[in-house]
């Protein structure tokens, strides 16, 4: 009996210690091959999304995602491109909520994760460029 | 130690056991803005704030005309 409990003791102070630790460095993993592919891609993008964030066209919306604010910003000819744009960023985007969520064994936490990034993509947008504000109105930043 | 003792300390752990697994299952905003934060720099390859303000614009050799 008492031998029992020594090693359910130890077990447990094991456990205790291995999950302060864990918590104590204050991270989220973010380090998994899925999170890396989808920053690779999302910053590939950047770059061609970059004159319609400055154009106005594309604005940083509050929950997570960009979206096509004033198509008539974008010349008739290239709107399906920018279209596609915005749609493969939004895929990107919710991707990597999710994958955040699952590297960290929580996947409720998706939408929780959605929430921090809509607020710090926001927060994060260069002047001049079109954010969402909490009441969903569009303001120049 | 005795029986006793023991007994306490285990119901101590257990405890203490049952309220990590009850901080865990809380978001951990501050960690996640964090996360983000660092993800939105990579992404639009934004430089750190010191760099920032001694270089706003990148010297750039191919000015148009």
């Amino acid at each position: 009996m008492t031998a029992w409990m020594r090693s359910l003791v130890a077990a447990l102070l094991v456990a205790l210690f291995g999950s302060a630790a864990a918590l104590a460095q204050g991270n989220l993993e973010v380090n998994t091959p899925a999170i890396s592919a989808l920053k690779s891609a999302m910053q590939a993008r950047h770059g061609q999304l970059t004159p319609y964030y400055a154009s106005g066209a594309v604005g940083v919306a509050r929950d997570g995602t960009i979206q096509l604010r004033d198509a008539n910003a974008v010349p008739l000819a290239q709107r399906q491109q920018v279209s596609g744009l915005v749609a493969a960023e939004n895929n990107d985007r919710a991707a990597l909520y999710r994958e955040i969520a699952r590297a960290n064994a929580h996947p409720e936490w998706e939408a929780d994760v959605r929430n921090t990034f809509g607020q710090r993509w926001v927060d994060k947008a260069q002047s001049g460029w079109y954010v969402q504000n909490a009441s969903g109105q569009w303001a120049k930043k | 130690m005795n029986l006793r003792d023991y007994r306490i300390l285990a119901a101590a752990a257990l405890l203490a056991a049952a309220g990590c697994v009850t901080i865990n299952i809380y978001f951990p905003a501050a960690a996640a803005e964090k996360a983000a934060d660092k993800i939105i720099d990579e992404v639009w390859q934004i430089q750190k704030d010191k760099d920032a303000a001694k270089t706003p614009e990148p010297p750039s050799g191919t000015g148009k005309p």
